[in-house]
């Protein structure tokens, strides 16, 4: 049999599908279309309701192969890399992709090795090759400074994992139908060595792969204490609050703040980016943010290069006055 | 307890530079260190063996310049070191050094864990562990930011994800890639440097592993580089000046229209 169609890993907590699943369904159908053959996805959990496979195939996956059993409930590296080599051994997919998460970046390597699969990690862009019909798979390297285009001539399935909010989620068209198959594996073929014994939440206000808004503080801001002003700036905005490196580092915020090549990357709507110098690893994390601005005392800050607004001036003045006026902004008259 | 700790040397990434015109990164000259990130799984290592006794190893696959990496271990405290090295294993994606690794690991005899860095900061896959833990055939716990406990055959740890920690029972031997918060690595002893020096370093290649030549360099590896290019970054800014109180309202007050105009305040 032949390898043929593209699949992509949905993935679920506690039966809701993620947010990536529907990133990966815009993907998908791109490179569905390129090699004009049908959108698959596989999701792994434990008494899927059909919400779940449903919501899929409206936003445009035509079939969903839904493998239930308990041990499939939360991610453990082992029962996920049974279920999806046993999902290639029996639809020889030619591509699958993944979201480059903390499940996406464990469970691929371990199935590329098993399957003598070529994976490429954190993609931020897929193609197919005109002729070829290979999968061109591009991710930032070497600290962000080149990009490196990917393929993967012989071995099948190709795989890659894609940054989460690196493109919009595939919208949904009520009444689209498609196939559902629910397929169950026995205990047997999913004993796992490692056992997940609890789960604590993160406690922080945070969202910020959600969040429309996001003001972001570097080093700048000189001290933990002066975070404050940024916090404010925030709250006037209805805005998350991230952070370049530098700050992580200092210890004045925790590490899910962090954006960029080594923290998160995000695409929202207005970044505002305060005594951010714009390392390239930085703006791996944001630059596909809609619109940008930042606040540097810098001209020759790398941020303004990829900024739609810059003002070149003093954090301590600027945001302040920013703050107050767009609390005075919200006010009728 | 025996660990193997699976380290790489990259250039230093802050220090790379372009050439512009060609679009290549420029590697002369730049220094080679140790993974910044390996040096958190070389410390876990340590505290482990500290806390728990045994043996510690530092694995490295490359050239042979990298032995300057696995001197920097021992350096650091690690017991032994080896360095796995061959004309043939230049080339290797993530499958092939894992691959390769998998069978150098195999060849130093029985251990209980393998601590592996969260990313190498060059290639920054991070691939290389979970791929030598399917290739060795043990369980991978990635992302680990904190190990409770290790008593016997289990090793109790916490998991960084996305939205909160994960609390797992691995059983060993198994594969950890650890996270930053896992602890600050220490620097090099004055002790460790010379025994560091003294120190022998066996070299594994093909000689010794005799792995078939279509699973090992640029033959074995799925996939190809093909293209190598630089990022473009390019916005149009517009760029206000602030300065003396007056020039920071008139900025601000630029910057709050033009917030108004893209429908975001
Ligand atoms: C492998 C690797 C991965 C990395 N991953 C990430 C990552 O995920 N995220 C990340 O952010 N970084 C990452 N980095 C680090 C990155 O290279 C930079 O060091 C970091 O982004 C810089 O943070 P910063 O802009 O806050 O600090 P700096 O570069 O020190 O910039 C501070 C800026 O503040 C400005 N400033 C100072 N005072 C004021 C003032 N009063 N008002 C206004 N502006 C002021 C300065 O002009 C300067 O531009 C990574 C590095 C490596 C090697
Ligand atoms: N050539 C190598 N030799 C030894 N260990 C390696 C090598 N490449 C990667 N590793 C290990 O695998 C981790 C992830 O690397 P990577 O997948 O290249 O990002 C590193 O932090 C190291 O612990």
């Amino acid at each position: 049999m032949k390898h043929q169609d593209i699949w992509i890993l949905a993935e679920q907590r506690h039966g809701h599908i993620m947010p990536i699943s529907y990133e990966l369904i815009t993907r998908g159908l791109a490179l569905a279309a390129g090699r004009d053959c049908r959108l698959n996805a596989m999701i792994f959990g434990h008494s899927l309701d059909t919400a779940a496979p449903e919501a899929l195939i409206r936003c445009g996956v035509d079939r969903v192969v839904a493998v239930e059993a308990p041990e499939l409930e939360h991610f453990t590296v082992e029962p996920y890399a049974a279920a999806m080599l046993q999902l290639i051994d029996e639809y020889r997919p030619e591509i699958i992709l993944a979201g480059a998460t903390s499940t996406g970046r464990t469970l691929m390597p371990y199935v590329a090795m098993s399957a003598h699969a070529g994976l490429t990690a954190d993609c931020t862009v897929l193609e197919i090759e005109p002729g070829s019909g290979l999968l061109l798979q591009t991710r930032p390297a070497i600290g962000g400074n080149i990009m490196a285009t990917i393929k993967c001539p012989e071995c099948r399935p190709q795989m890659a994992t894609v940054r989460p909010r690196s493109t919009r989620p595939a919208p949904d068209t009520p009444g689209r139908t498609g196939e559902i198959v629910r397929r169950r594996l026995t205990g047997g073929q999913l004993s796992s060595r490692i056992v997940r014994t609890g789960f604590i939440p993160d406690r922080e206000e945070l969202g910020l792969q959600d969040a429309d808004k996001i003001v972001v503080v570097g080093r700048g801001i000189k001290k933990a204490e002066n975070i404050r002003l940024a916090r404010e700036l925030a709250g006037a905005l209805g805005a998350a609050l991230g952070a370049s490196r530098e700050v992580i580092d200092r210890g004045w915020l925790s590490y899910p703040h962090q954006i960029g090549l080594s923290g998160k990357t995000v695409t929202p709507k207005l970044y505002i980016g305060v005594g951010v110098s714009g390392a390239i690893q930085h703006l791996a994390g944001m630059q596909t943010a809609e619109t940008i601005v930042a606040i540097n005392t810098d001209p020759e800050a790398q941020i303004f290069k990829v900024a739609d607004f810059g003002i070149v001036g003093n954090l301590f003045d600027i945001v302040p006055q920013l703050t107050a006026m767009i609390k005075e902004g919200k006010q009728p008259w | 307890m025996r660990i193997i700790i699976p380290i790489k040397q990259v250039p230093e990434t802050r220090s790379v530079k372009m050439d512009e015109t060609t679009g290549t990164v420029i590697r002369q000259g730049v220094e080679s260190i140790v993974n910044p990130l390996d040096l958190y799984a070389i410390e876990t290592a340590l505290r482990l063996k500290e806390q728990y006794g045994g043996e510690t190893v530092a694995v490295t696959m490359g050239p042979p310049q990298a032995e300057t990496a696995l001197r920097e271990a021992l350096s650091m405290g690690v017991d032994q070191a080896v360095l796995v090295s061959d004309r043939a294993y230049a080339g290797s994606d993530t499958w092939a050094t894992a691959y390769i690794l998998a069978a150098a690991i195999s060849k130093l005899g029985g251990f209980d864990l393998i601590v592996c860095g969260e990313r190498a900061t060059d290639g920054d896959t991070g691939q290389v562990g979970p791929e030598l833990a399917a290739a060795l055939n043990i369980p991978v716990a990635s992302y680990v930011n904190r190990i409770t406990n290790i008593t016997g055959s289990w090793c109790v740890a916490d998991r960084r994800l996305e939205d909160g920690e994960e609390q797992l029972q691995i059983t060993l031997p198994a594969i950890l890639t650890v996270v930053k918060e896992i602890g600050v690595p220490r620097l090099p002893t004055l002790d460790g440097k010379i025994r560091a020096r003294r120190t022998a370093i066996p070299i594994y290649s093909q000689k010794e592993l005799q792995l078939p030549e279509n699973r090992i360099g640029l033959n074995g590896s799925p996939t190809r580089v093909v293209k190598i290019f630089r990022p473009a970054v390019a916005r149009q800014c517009q760029l206000e000046f602030g300065g003396d109180d007056r020039q920071n309202e008139q900025a601000v007050a630029k910057l709050f229209a033009f917030l108004q105009g893209r429908e975001v305040v």
